[in-house]
């Protein structure tokens, strides 16, 4: 495996300004991104996975955010380039698939004109023959059929998938080393979801991109993802390697998740398991772990879970990490012996 | 034999589309439902899937007859209410109601929640015997929102107990038929699970009938008794829960199943999946027979002459195709 | 699309007929006799009467109606030997109180209601626009806040007010213009130019206010949009994303009601061209109210009408050039 990271995001912090207080968004996320690998970043709305993302190409409305950390890419901070080197990554070195693919593409322009103006931004030289040319072939690759007649069709013409195709040819026009994709494949139905991720994958392993999905759904990141963040109100409170977290998860939020989405899986008919309660409010969030009220252990522990943030750290016996302060010993054995019994 | 508690016979809706000449009449039809029938016994729940644009969704407003179908009947206890108006049509309604997908747009947000939820009384000007009130808090305590909160407004309710608000919303007139429109598609994972739970302890402690529709088969194989499969306006395959997800008979039907990402990576990479090229076609002009075949692998030139109807493939479990799959085929993510 | 147009055009023509039918049957349903107006006070009743046949109100209503539709297209005569007069086509009628024909009339003024409209609206676009995009480019700093504070001061002082107060102001306190008296822009282009200023700017500060939030609530809408954040995620610039994604979505709806309100000013800005004095169809209108003139009254609402179902069918037609969506159907 590579060792070294491509991406390293170091103590990621971003809070919005609202009318209603102060939302830390992002709280104290590190991790880093490898080529030609998939990091999954899952979490249920709120818990600051897609802040995250857009964060790392400083999408976040700058008068209104704050973002502090590191973001590093090739030795350089992104988080402190000057506006025209970061517009130089944008697209170039980094890009991005949104979740809905109709309003993410320009209603009054050709999809031919919208990718070639991705391209064209990035290499201003380039005969206009040549980047149609260049615009076809990546029209053909994404899976556009007839690309020919359909380059000069407008967005409304193709249907959600297609639509996400083009999305996809956008970011891919230049070959980036980083594709981030925001829940890519939500708004879409399950069989063109399967195509979609294949594609991905497909072209990740063409070009050795390295991949930062993010996704609510732990179906997909059990089908495409090599390494796992789980995150909560805003932080990281679990970090493995995919198997890892199906097999051998080591945080009681992960837990619930999976218990969840397992017996939606499985189970015929029957009581679902659930985690109790609602994802906590970014402008509140509860003291200590944010956890801690839809948490079943968080009396067993005490006080500690309302008190103290529980930092993120390798599990002994493990090669997770979790952010919780029940005992290693005791997070292991409850991971292995089954908490959904 | 007891009559059915909510049953569809050969419906068809379609939506006029287009237009030509100088007057601008309508050139097309959207064939949204075309010709589904199902019927739903007392306390049981049929589960319809099918991808967006199939017509799942009109199948569930001509089933309330919040429009009104094409052609075809809709029987609620063997009466037929796609003729009714009026009052007649008021009181049938009492007892068909609908939950909606958006928990965000179908409260409304300057209404405070007891005013949502009794909306349906003031509407139906009926007053509860324990009144108004009373009536609302009750229903609040049964779907698991604090009675207390009967003052606040929708914004100040996360979206599940949005969702919740509205399944009290369809429950104030003591409904015999719910039908849900993906109640659950825009709630997060831990949280649909809470209302689906939440749905069938209703089931149980009210004795309702549910038609769920849903794209997500996942969330219907836990909730249903019988399936329905809809493609392109039809049904493809209905039939008891657990055949239609143990033996899939229809193409499609096993597409679908084989698409869903399985939360399982020891499972990632397996051969034996099945990946539907292109996309729907438009119900607009669909294809000549099956309409799947454009899309199917095991199509011939039968299925392009001939529509298959639904078939009997035994113990109640239909599916209309001229090449059913013949092994039960096990798939990544179904019974173990 | 040309059948898309000819359909409007014809529908249009359809609506027209049927406005021109209700106008002309509302206004002949009024209280007052035109034919006892053709006359001073001391009038004979027999002058009256023959007043009335020679304009034709001796008629029935509908024959009158259709006398009026048939003189659009072939003009009319009223009257026979030496006190015969006649309105070429297209008549809209005789004015008893003007002694003109109807037609002559608009012909007159209605260009002094053009200048007028022109004027305001190249200002009033230039200004709320311009603001407009200020505003929602500048959120939150002063200029958005002045910004702000124009369109919300404009949208409440009535033109009456403004026009009195910049006449006062300029004309008679200042003395830096001319007391306004209109003068065709062709005769006299100083003297226009002095006097349609002040109009201009009364007419154009209450739609710039509008299209000021207009411009500034669409461009922050756009700028919410999904395409405008792929657009920072492609590396385009600002100012390219401004133009091709934000003001391109944001000036859909606003083209779409600026040729409205142009259309709704050609059938005369009553307020401003009194004001001003300014012998426009709106001043027109106003005298023809006074003195029950009919026929005016009829035309100046048959040339409004024409104008905003016209306008209909451009801004109809301008939305499927603007909007791919549109075009499609």
């Amino acid at each position: 495996m590579n060792t070294v990271p491509l991406l390293a995001v170091k103590d990621l912090s971003v809070s919005f300004n609202t009318p209603d207080g102060v939302v830390h968004a992002v709280d104290d996320v590190s991790f880093e991104l490898f080529a030609g690998k998939t990091l999954g970043i899952v979490g249920e709305s709120g818990s600051g996975k897609s802040v995250t993302a857009s964060s790392l190409m400083r999408l976040n409305n700058s008068v209104t955010s704050t973002t502090t950390g590191s973001v590093e890419l090739d030795g350089r901070d992104l988080l402190s380039v000057d506006e025209a080197t970061m517009r130089s990554i944008r697209g170039q070195d980094i890009a991005m698939v949104f979740q809905d693919p109709l309003s993410a593409l320009n209603p009054y322009y050709t999809v031919g004109d919208q990718i070639a103006e991705a391209y064209v931004i990035h290499h201003p030289t380039e005969s206009k023959k040549d980047v149609r040319i260049r615009v076809l072939d990546m029209l053909k690759k994404v899976g556009i059929p007839n690309p020919e007649k359909r380059i000069d069709e407008y967005p409304h013409q193709f249907s959600g998938g297609m639509r996400q195709r083009i999305v996809i040819a956008i970011a891919l026009i230049n070959s980036p080393r980083i594709l981030i994709a925001d829940e890519p494949t939500t708004a879409l139905d399950v069989t063109v979801q399967a195509q979609i991720l294949d594609l991905m994958l497909d072209l990740q392993r063409e070009t050795n991109m390295a991949i930062i999905l993010i996704t609510h759904d732990l179906g997909v990141i059990a089908e495409v993802a090599d390494s796992t963040l789980v995150m909560y109100g805003g932080r990281i409170v679990e970090r493995a390697a995919v198997n890892e977290i199906f097999s051998t998860p080591t945080h009681p939020y992960s837990w619930g998740l999976l218990g969840a989405v397992g017996s939606l899986d499985t189970s015929t008919r029957g009581h679902l398991s659930t985690i109790p309660g609602t994802p906590p409010s970014l402008i509140s969030l509860p003291s200590g772990c944010s956890f801690h009220p839809r948490c079943r252990y968080a009396k067993e522990t005490g006080s500690r879970c309302t008190t103290e943030v529980p930092q993120l750290h390798v599990v002994a016996g493990t090669s997770s990490s979790s952010a919780c302060h029940m005992a290693d010993a005791q997070l292991v054995a409850l991971a292995q012996h089954g908490e959904n019994q | 034999m007891t009559s059915a508690a909510l049953e569809a016979r050969d419906v068809v809706k379609y939506f006029p589309t287009g237009s030509s000449g100088i007057l601008g009449r309508p050139t097309h039809e959207v064939k949204a439902v075309d010709g589904v029938s199902f019927s739903i016994a007392h306390g049981e729940t049929l589960g319809v899937v099918g991808e967006s644009g199939c017509g799942k969704s009109t199948l569930a407003r001509v089933a309330t007859r919040l429009i009104d179908a094409t052609s075809g009947d809709v029987l609620m206890d063997g009466e037929s209410i796609s003729h009714l108006s009026g009052k007649d049509l008021r009181i049938a309604r009492r007892k068909l109601q609908m939950i909606f997908q958006d928990p965000y747009a179908s409260l409304n947000p300057r209404h405070s929640v007891g005013q949502i939820i009794s909306a349906p009384l003031s509407v139906q000007r009926i007053t509860p015997p324990q009144g108004v009130k009373t009536r609302v808090q009750e229903l609040m305590e049964l779907v698991g929102l604090n009675p207390e909160h009967y003052n606040r407004y929708p914004h100040e309710f996360s979206g599940g107990q949005r969702q919740r608000i509205g399944i009290a919303r369809a429950l104030v007139l003591e409904p015999t038929v719910l039908v849900a429109d993906e109640p659950v598609s825009a709630l997060d994972v831990s949280i649909q699970a809470q209302i689906l739970n939440l749905l069938e302890t209703l089931q149980a402690e009210l004795g309702l009938t549910y038609m769920f529709i849903a794209h997500d088969l996942s969330v219907v194989r836990h909730i249903a008794d019988n399936v329905a499969v809809m493609y392109l306006g039809k049904f493809v395959e209905v039939g008891p829960a657990h055949a239609v997800y143990s033996t899939a008979r229809h193409p499609y039907t096993t597409a679908l199943l084989s698409a869903v990402p399985v939360a399982d990576p020891s499972r990632r990479g397996r051969t034996d999946r099945i990946r539907l090229e292109g996309d729907v076609p438009s119900p607009i002009n669909p294809p000549s027979g099956c309409r799947f075949r454009t899309r199917c692998w095991k199509a011939t030139d039968l299925c392009a002459s001939t529509e298959p109807v639904l078939q009997d493939m035994g113990n109640g479990h239909f599916a209309a195709c001229h090449h059913p799959m013949e092994t039960p085929v096990t798939l990544g993510n179904s019974v173990s | 699309m040309l059948l898309f147009i000819t359909r409007r055009l014809l529908f249009a023509l359809a609506l027209l007929l049927a406005v021109s039918f209700f106008t002309y049957m509302l206004f002949a349903m009024l209280p007052s006799d035109p034919a006892a107006l053709t006359c001073g006070k001391n009038c004979k009743p027999e002058i009256i009467a023959a007043n009335r046949v020679r304009l034709g109100y001796d008629k029935p209503l509908l024959e009158q109606y259709w006398l009026f539709l048939k003189g659009f297209f072939v003009g009319r005569d009223y009257g026979v030997g030496a006190a015969a007069f006649s309105c070429p086509a297209p008549s809209l009628g005789y004015s008893f109180s003007q002694h003109e024909c109807v037609s002559t009339l608009i012909a007159r003024t209605f260009p002094v209601t053009f200048y007028l409209s022109l004027g305001a609206f190249v200002l009033w676009m230039t200004l709320g626009i311009g603001l407009g995009s200020l505003a929602a480019l500048k959120k939150g700093k002063w200029q958005d806040r002045a910004a702000t504070t124009f369109s919300a001061v404009g949208v409440s002082l009535p033109t009456f007010y403004i026009g009195l107060l910049v006449l006062f102001s300029f004309c008679i306190w200042l003395r830096i213009l001319p007391f306004p008296s209109y003068e065709s822009p062709f005769e006299d282009p100083v003297s226009f130019l002095t006097t349609m200023i002040l109009p201009w700017s009364t007419l154009a500060v209450l739609s710039a206010a509008g299209y000021t939030r207009l411009t500034r609530n669409g461009m922050l809408e756009a700028m919410n949009e999904d395409f405008v954040r792929l657009g920072i995620a492609k590396g385009l610039r600002r100012r390219t994303i401004i133009r091709k994604y934000v003001l391109r979505s944001a000036l859909v709806p606003i083209v779409t009601i600026a040729g409205l309100d142009f259309a709704a000013l050609l059938g005369g800005a009553i307020i401003t061209e009194s004001v001003f004095s300014l012998p426009g169809m709106g001043r027109m209108s106003i005298r023809a109210v006074v003195e029950s003139d009919l026929p005016v009254l009829v035309g100046t609402t048959m040339v409004a009408a024409v104008f905003i179902v016209l306008a209909n069918v451009v801004v109809d037609i301008l939305y499927g050039v603007l909007d791919p969506r549109v075009r499609q159907r």
